[in-house]
């Protein structure tokens, strides 16, 4: 394989790499705030999609305005989610409230298909124009797109997470949700704004890779469990090694695709998955599992 | 910590986990500017006051108010922003944050103040506790444990609290250590603060304290003041370990 071959599929497991950290981190930051998984992750990729092409083609909005209504709402769909399927538990065992949010997984893509139709659907690309050759490869203006929000935000949510009082509760109560409590944290609305953080950071990535990919009600689920690997490869709770593990797991499977074959693609993410629950559970850049002194 | 302290009252409290009651009508009074101690083995519900004072563990008769405003079934959260906190057991830092990011947080239910306010009280605990201004960009879980339990208490003394309560603040620390705690408690009270100390080793908390509640499984059995504890023959036999003040009784 030549090097520009080689590097048109690092290109492309960075581009998907991108959008698995995006979901990998709002899997991080709900698991931060209430020790759950939120196996309805996904579908807020699928929703951020979903909403963008609806808000663009049913109501003529400019493109920009379109995607950010569809974060918006995908964020919106995230406090609500959490209020009315999560809270009421709130004294629920985690089990029940994992499954939970894999009954409210079903019932957001089954609400998708209803109101947006079982089509595949798609926007257009943010720019328009050719692709940009850098050494022989080949990267679209959307790629570009997809990379650039996603350091966007990286770089936002590393700011809220270290700089503001929002930032330092949310730590602090992903250390010991207990002693947050006895400083004044308002657990509970912790808990609310993760979700809403998680919906917002999965319907970027859903709607900066729609012109792409296209998108559908249905299009969640396999994004949710390349983010949920991406999560565990990364070690969860800690929201850089989450990014670095969507980077890694795109990589992985670009890979895969360039020295053994495309057909291996989704399987590739689940044996990642699978190796480092086995060889190393708390994923491969976490120090240990939730500190208490 | 300038403040006024405020005065707690606790009526016939009950609370437990479960069906299990632990608080069977506990009645208590700290008044304002008081030291007050619990004393108590191991068991008797002395940390579930406590928790039930400030809403972990939820009551289930009986009111706890604060200067007349009442707190029963409040919540931690709620507690602290009406000005009372607790030092808990086992100290709850958050170990991989900075000491000065404890502290910071120790204001949260405090932030609207601003900075400038930020910064006074950070220079207050300070005084208090050198050792903290020291350690500041350390991460809490590298602290020795006497350092970890200054900071529990400088954390919670950062919420500008009325009333400060605290769970077993000596347990595990050297005597130099418990006395410089100690020592800071008394100055605390000096200035005003009301303070509500629970302690196994009654024989310092009584030195320590204005007044004393004997706890035994669930119920006050015995109050008075500090003197007059100190001087109480079942507490000496059974707390003190003396008898007449002659020989120890193992």
């Amino acid at each position: 394989m030549g090097g520009s071959e080689l590097l048109q599929f690092v290109i492309s497991g960075l581009k998907n790499g991108s959008i698995y950290a995006l979901v990998s981190l709002g899997f991080t930051i709900v698991y931060a705030s209430t020790g759950v998984i939120n196996f309805a992750q996904g579908e807020f990729y699928m929703l951020g999609g979903m909403f963008s092409v609806w808000a663009f083609a049913t109501f003529g909005l400019p493109l920009w305005l379109a995607a950010i209504v569809g974060i918006l709402l995908t964020a919106a769909t995230g406090i609500l989610f959490e209020l009315l399927a999560i809270r009421p538990r709130k004294d629920g065992d985690q089990l029940s409230l994992i499954i939970i949010t894999i009954g409210g997984s079903l019932l957001l893509s089954s609400l998708a298909r209803h109101l947006f139709g079982p089509d595949e659907l798609a926007i257009p690309a943010f720019t328009s124009g050719p692709s940009v050759r850098v050494f022989g490869a080949a990267i679209e203006r959307q790629t570009l797109w997809i990379w650039g929000l996603t350091i966007t935000a990286v770089v936002i949510l590393n700011w809220v997470y270290n700089k503001t009082k929002l930032g330092r509760a949310l730590r602090a109560c992903a250390i010991n949700r207990d002693a947050a409590r006895l400083v004044g944290v308002d657990t509970r609305l912790i808990v609310t704004v993760s979700f809403a953080l998680a919906a917002a950071l999965g319907g970027l990535a859903g709607l900066s890779v729609a012109p792409l990919t296209q998108t559908a009600f249905d299009a969640g689920a396999r994004v949710g469990v390349k983010g949920f690997a991406a999560a565990i490869l990364g070690g969860l709770g800690n929201p850089i090694a989450a990014v670095a593990g969507g980077l890694m797991l795109g990589l992985i499977e670009s890979m895969s695709i360039a020295y053994l074959s495309s057909t291996y693609k989704d399987a590739i993410s689940l044996l990642v998955l699978l190796l480092v629950l086995f060889v190393r559970p708390q994923g491969l850049f976490s120090r240990s599992r939730r500190e208490k002194v | 910590m300038s403040e006024r302290g405020a005065s707690l009252r606790v009526k016939g409290l009950e609370s437990g986990y479960g069906r299990v009651n632990v608080l069977r009508g506990i009645d208590i009074e700290v008044h304002s500017g008081e030291l007050v101690t619990v004393i108590g083995s191991n068991g008797a519900g002395k940390s579930t006051l406590l928790k039930t004072i400030v809403g972990f563990v939820t009551a289930t008769a009986g009111s706890v108010s604060v200067d007349d405003r009442d707190l029963t079934r409040t919540t931690p959260e709620r507690a602290v922003g009406i000005g009372v906190s607790l030092v808990p057991e086992g100290r709850m830092l958050f170990g991989p944050m900075s000491v000065r990011e404890n502290l910071v947080l120790g204001a949260y239910s405090k932030s609207g103040r601003g900075e400038a306010s930020l910064a006074q009280d950070l220079e207050r605990v300070y005084s208090l506790f050198p050792v903290l201004e020291e350690r500041a960009g350390q991460s809490a879980e590298t602290l020795s444990g006497g350092e970890q339990q200054m900071l529990a208490v400088a954390r919670a003394l950062m919420s500008k609290p009325r009333v400060l309560l605290l769970d077993e603040p000596s347990l595990g620390l050297a005597p130099k250590v418990i006395a410089e705690i100690f020592h800071t408690l008394d100055a605390l009270r000096a200035e005003g603060l009301s303070i509500l100390l629970v302690e196994q080793d009654a024989k310092l908390a009584l030195k320590h304290a204005d007044r004393g509640y004997v706890m035994r499984t669930g119920e006050i059995v015995l109050s008075g003041t500090a003197d007059d504890l100190l001087a109480d023959d079942d507490v000496r036999l059974i707390y003190l370990g003396k008898w007449h003040g002659k020989d120890d009784v193992r």
